[in-house]
């Protein structure tokens, strides 16, 4: 449904994407992994036109990624943190969002498991860190995109809420769409995901199904994998980097005792 | 209803009801009515409503708007991430702000003026002072839209916007005064004209003043302006260029807004 042929991207003298490439497919769950500064939260932007990639090619739902955005209507997006203005009530939220994409078929589903009817009177600024994530869930899934893509989704939900958005993930790739997570709770990715991503330092460094990754680090669970290649790719770090510090050392010997010989 | 619309009623109604923008309304609401209580005829409050306007509209427009845009930054992004091309979003979000502020202006400044009809303002006067604020809120939402879009850092960026108010208000007028003094030798009317068509608060100044009968208060450029173009070609002139304070910084916002990666 998605995908992302060699992108890259810089800034200044950072190389935040090297030739990343991706495909999402339909009906599976992509987790995106990778550690902290690893260019994740680039690549989502990349792929919703936030930001332009220097090279490469996105493709959305067989369309290719253009400046208009209409490909965006193949897409729902939960970002990490909801801010919205805070003197609009829910229910101007969600209109706002509804009439900027009219004639696409709605899902009312999550909005109904999250009762927005009930709270659609609120000031967006009197709620709660978990409630305004409850609206912003329920943006992302208002229509019926091809794809979905959720930026840490369950970060602050409560237990019971963030169990009704996992069903509704469930649910969408049962559909057939395609679903792209990212998130720090690997326990929780296991029983989503059918395929990983892992990024590091801004290489893609697997892609591919859970099973394969499972066999190849031969870890049990997803978490104890990602771990494993987390660790391995640290300690690949710091030898190339000792190795490299002892390279540019100068020729240095330690200066004999006076009259040793 | 189309996009920017849409995105400019969500800024109105959130807007609307922002604490600040209420407080700044009523600010000049209760100054001006204040000025005809104690006894000011039209003109009068008009002139010291003017002075007043030019230092602290900028000022408001500057400070509230940097942060208004650095605030609403998320909800950008989540706009941005809709099938929405960004020309039009960006124009609802400008006048989002813009509008509001303006509004605000023209409500607080304007009733005491519907309510004192008969105490003298000329029509003419009274407008233009509608006019110049409107005309600098815009300019100056403009100019902070553009501020707050090239700098990350907010608290630079407010820094700045508080640079730009410093030298529009205070710092200009001074330059301007010690070039007068310095250059007194030298025949000074073309280029006293073009700084003074340079800076917006005195583009707003004498847009006013042309339509006031007070030629002694307008001050050196003031005058100079009242007697190079006459009134009616001088309202023209200070309109046009108050007008140009708006596309300028509103097109470099833009381009600034559909080129960056958010």
């Amino acid at each position: 449904m998605i995908t992302l042929d060699t992108i890259r991207k810089r800034f200044g003298v950072l190389d935040v994407l090297q030739d990343v490439s991706l495909a999402l497919r339909p009906g599976a769950v992509t987790a995106l992994v990778g550690p902290n500064g690893s260019g994740k939260t680039t690549l989502i932007k990349i792929v919703l036109g936030l930001t332009r990639a220097d090279h490469g090619t996105l493709h959305v739902d067989g369309r290719v990624a253009d400046e208009a955005g209409a490909y965006r209507k193949a897409i729902g997006y939960m970002p990490q943190a909801a801010h919205f203005p805070s003197n609009l009530r829910v229910g101007d939220v969600l209109d706002l969002v509804r009439r900027l994409r009219p004639g696409e078929a709605t899902d009312d589903d999550l909005g109904r498991a999250f009762a927005m009817d009930e709270i659609s009177d609120k000031f967006v600024g009197t709620l709660s860190g978990g409630t305004r994530q409850k609206v912003n869930a329920v943006i992302a899934f208002l229509f019926r995109p091809a794809v979905l893509i959720l930026d840490e989704p369950t970060a602050g939900l409560d237990p019971l809420a963030a169990k009704v958005l996992k069903d509704k993930i469930r649910a969408v790739r049962h559909e057939g769409r395609s679903v792209l997570v990212t998130s720090h709770i690997l326990a929780e990715l296991e029983s989503l995901a059918d395929d990983v991503a892992f990024l590091c330092d801004g290489r893609m460094r697997f892609a591919g199904p859970v099973a394969d990754l499972l066999r190849r680090t031969g870890e049990r669970s997803l978490e104890d994998a990602i771990a494993g290649l987390m660790r391995s790719e640290r300690a690949s770090h710091r030898s190339a980097s000792t190795v490299s510090a002892a390279i540019q050392m100068p020729p240095w010997r330690a200066p004999e005792p006076e009259g040793a010989a | 209803m189309n996009i920017v619309s849409l995105v400019l009623l969500a800024g109105l109604r959130d807007l609307s009801r922002n604490r600040w923008i209420v407080a700044y309304a009523l600010c000049f609401l209760g100054i001006a009515e204040g000025l005809f209580w104690f006894g000011g005829t039209g003109p009068q409050v008009l002139l010291s409503l003017l002075n007043l306007v030019l230092l602290v509209l900028p000022l408001v427009a500057l400070v509230f708007g940097t942060i208004h845009v650095y605030a609403s930054r998320e909800f950008v992004e989540l706009l941005l991430a809709q099938p929405v091309p960004r020309r039009q979003l960006f124009a609802g979000l400008y006048l989002g702000l813009a509008l509001p502020l303006a509004g605000a202006f023209v409500v607080g400044a304007g009733v005491p003026f519907v309510v004192h009809a008969h105490d003298g303002a000329t029509l003419g006067g009274v407008a233009a002072l509608l006019a110049a604020g409107v005309g600098l809120s815009l300019a100056f939402a403009a100019i902070a839209t553009w501020i707050a879009l090239r700098t990350d850092d907010r608290l630079k960026g407010v820094g700045i916007a508080l640079g730009v108010w410093l030298a529009s208000t205070v710092i200009y007028d001074g330059l301007v005064l010690g070039a007068t003094a310095a250059f007194g030798d030298y025949p000074l009317e073309r280029p006293l004209l073009a700084l003074m068509l340079a800076n917006p608060v005195d583009v707003a100044r004498v847009l006013v003043l042309t339509q006031l009968d007070v030629s002694a208060l307008m001050g050196y450029t003031g005058a100079l302006f009242q007697h190079t173009f006459g009134t009616a070609l001088g309202t023209g002139v200070a309109g046009a260029t108050l007008v140009v304070w708006c596309v300028v910084p509103l097109a470099l916002a833009g381009r600034r807004f559909l080129r960056r990666d958010f």
